[in-house]
């Protein structure tokens, strides 16, 4: 496997911070998705040769812990809150306007591969919903309108990005 | 600004222009007196002020937190660990999120207090992993705080030594469950334990002695060691002492979290006057008052609630006060404190179902009865609103829902059966009304 030294550098840090090294297995597994953007299969056995464990105490976790993926997602990455408070706020219909925008649905990358739409459980900001997390920002009262707004910008990115 | 029936301890300085959430701001509002003055007293004595305060855990239970610290094993001779819970994923919760992005030393104070109290020399704090930003500001909050010598070696020059580390969960709710949470913690599938012999307080964190606590809960604990613990037991109510953070979503006209002294403010003064009451053109139809695992509230029900004194009240859902004992007494609870608001635009099936999916979602899977059945709720709920409903299904969803709850490892098969449960009590005619219903509109597909 390779990664970065900084990267390196975390893992063996964090592994410091637990009496029991299997500890670390969710941090290693951040870290490592992080920089890779998923979990691969070598991956899996690189974090339990780490950690002196067997494979399977790790694939058991990307497979339980929904945030791990074992397969690349897009280059950006949407959650719009499924859960009661936003949708009572309008939650469905901005989670439809961005499967609209970017012809995926939720759970599904775009076809170029650039974005990931998907529909995710309470995300403990109810009070100003529908929340929708693009990558690691945090979106507020997001409705229809302002999810075509973000999809555009999203979209002006990419462009940028293929243009380099 | 604040609302003049608010009483701000923990929410003192939150959305005040100018407070950042850097140390020398917090030190230049007091920050860290509290920790100085109670390493300067014995630990025993720190127990015995939260003992005194009366306070009681804010993570869901309302347990305690003076006598979750005496269950302690301090015999064993095994290391003492406090693991903060700010997994925060309860439907409708969202409290914990607020301290930590705008004052996370108030709980990094708190921390410490709690373990120079209870001698712990290693506290995690278990962030749910979509707060990216707030582990980012935990971790800077500590490392500042080791820099001031608040926390790590030989704090405040005492001789008395205590670490923080940030740990972030991935996405899974059963987190919250302190076992779970616990396993999760070593690394593994969050499957909560069961309880005896894996109480906390004995068999915990690699089989040691451990306090679970949640943020608020802690923060808590940062004012008392303050004020002293007799102090924050006049604050509030008999039995529901100190202030209350209540988060406030769904249909009023101003949702937010507000900060009140326990069981000094109705359930009706709070949506009318504090959120502003309903939409304009709407009347307010039901409400979920702790969290969305806690039993719904029909507007227009009454309950009949003997008081402390032994005489009788008649409340109307309006008239409860919100502290934990009342909410018990009308037979639901006071739990995270997320109160979900609902108008008569809601289609109440439909708002079932999208609970439904949430824990069908969310159930580890160790239990038959939990795992089966939630996902058994979720699609009949769901098939209801495709237009496929029976009569008997709101029968069906209830016989499902009476066989989890008492039939599982930990309190999530209650978590998951108790919507189901009062949503068909309260709203029978709904369920056996469904396929026949006036006008089938868009309110259904809008929710699940
Ligand atoms: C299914 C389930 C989910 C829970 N989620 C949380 C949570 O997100 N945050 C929390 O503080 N407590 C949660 N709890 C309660 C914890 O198990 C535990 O009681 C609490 O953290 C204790 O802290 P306290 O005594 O300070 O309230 C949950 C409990 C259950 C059964
Ligand atoms: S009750 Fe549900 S969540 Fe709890 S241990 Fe059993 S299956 Fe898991
Ligand atoms: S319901 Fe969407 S953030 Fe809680």
């Amino acid at each position: 496997m390779n990664f970065t030294p900084e990267t390196l550098q975390k893992i063996d840090e964090v592994i410091t911070h637990y009496p029991v090294k299997r500890s670390a297995a969710l941090p290693l597994l951040h870290l490592v998705q992080e920089e890779q953007g998923h979990i691969s299969a070598d991956a899996i056995e690189w974090i339990a040769a780490k950690l002196e464990l067997q494979p399977i105490n790790i694939y058991e976790l990307v497979t339980f812990y929904p945030m791990f993926r074992q397969k690349p997602a897009g280059r950006r990455h949407i959650k719009v809150c499924r859960t009661l408070s936003c949708a009572l706020a309008g939650g469905f219909e901005v989670c439809e306007e961005f499967r609209r925008q970017f012809g995926c649905d939720p759970g599904a990358t775009s076809a170029d591969g650039e974005v990931t739409v998907e529909f995710v459980e309470c995300l403990a900001s109810c009070g100003t919903g529908p929340v929708v997390m693009i990558d690691e920002e945090l979106h507020e009262r997001v409705d229809a309108a302002r999810a075509r707004e973000l999809a555009g910008q999203i979209k002006a990115g990419s462009a940028a990005n293929a243009g380099t | 600004m604040p609302h003049p029936a608010e009483r701000r301890l923990i929410f003192e300085h939150v959305d005040e222009p100018g407070y950042t959430t850097d140390l020398p701001c917090y030190l230049a509002h007091g920050g860290y007196e509290a920790l100085k003055k109670s390493v300067a007293r014995k630990p025993e004595e720190l127990i015995d002020e939260v003992k005194k305060s009366g306070l009681r855990g804010r993570g869901g239970a309302g347990f305690s937190c003076g006598v979750k610290w005496t269950l302690v094993d301090r015999k064993s001779g095994k290391p003492i660990y406090l693991i903060v819970n700010a997994d925060e994923s309860e439907p409708g919760t969202f409290k914990d999120r607020y301290i930590i992005h705008q004052d996370p030393h108030q709980l990094v104070e708190g921390i410490m207090i709690t373990c120079w109290a209870n001698q712990v020399r290693q506290a995690y704090i278990y962030i749910r992993g979509e707060f990216p930003r707030g582990a980012r500001l935990l971790e800077h909050a500590i490392a500042e705080a080791r820099a001031g010598n608040f926390v790590g070696p030989n704090i405040l020059g005492t001789g008395y030594s205590c670490e923080i580390y940030v740990h972030r969960g991935a996405g899974a709710y059963i987190c919250g469950e302190e076992t779970g949470l616990i396993e999760s913690l070593e690394g593994k599938r969050p499957y909560p334990r069961i309880k005896p012999p894996f109480f906390p307080a004995v068999l915990g964190l690699y089989q040691c002695p451990t306090i679970v606590n949640n943020v608020e809960t802690l923060c808590h604990v940062k004012h008392i060691a303050a004020m002293g613990g007799e102090a924050f037991a006049r604050i509030g109510t008999l039995n529901n002492t100190g202030t209350r953070l209540l988060c406030v979503s769904g249909h009023v006209q101003r949702p937010g979290t507000y900060e009140f002294e326990s069981g000094k403010i109705t359930l009706g003064r709070l949506l009318n006057e504090i959120c502003g009451g309903p939409r304009p053109g709407r009347q307010f139809k039901a409400v979920i008052p702790g969290g969305s695992s806690s039993k719904i509230l029909r507007f227009g029900e009454r309950f009949k609630v003997k008081q402390r004194d032994g005489t009788m009240v008649d409340w109307g859902v309006e008239d409860i006060p919100m502290d934990f004992d009342s909410l018990a007494a009308c037979g639901t609870m006071g739990g995270s404190g997320g109160v979900i608001v609902m108008d008569d635009s809601v289609d109440i099936v439909a708002a079932l179902a999208n609970l439904n999916a949430f824990y069908a979602h969310e159930s580890c899977g160790q239990c038959t009865p939990c795992r089966e059945g939630s996902l058994w709720m979720k699609k009949i709920t769901a098939r209801m609103v495709r237009g496929e409903a029976r009569p008997e299904d709101g029968a069906l969803l209830k016989s499902v829902a009476d066989q989890i709850a008492g039939r599982t490892i930990c309190p999530f098969g209650e978590a998951c059966a108790w919507p189901t449960q009062s949503f068909v009590q309260k709203f029978g005619d709904e369920f056996r009304n469904y396929a026949s219903r006036p006008n089938p509109g868009p309110a259904a597909t809008e929710l699940a």
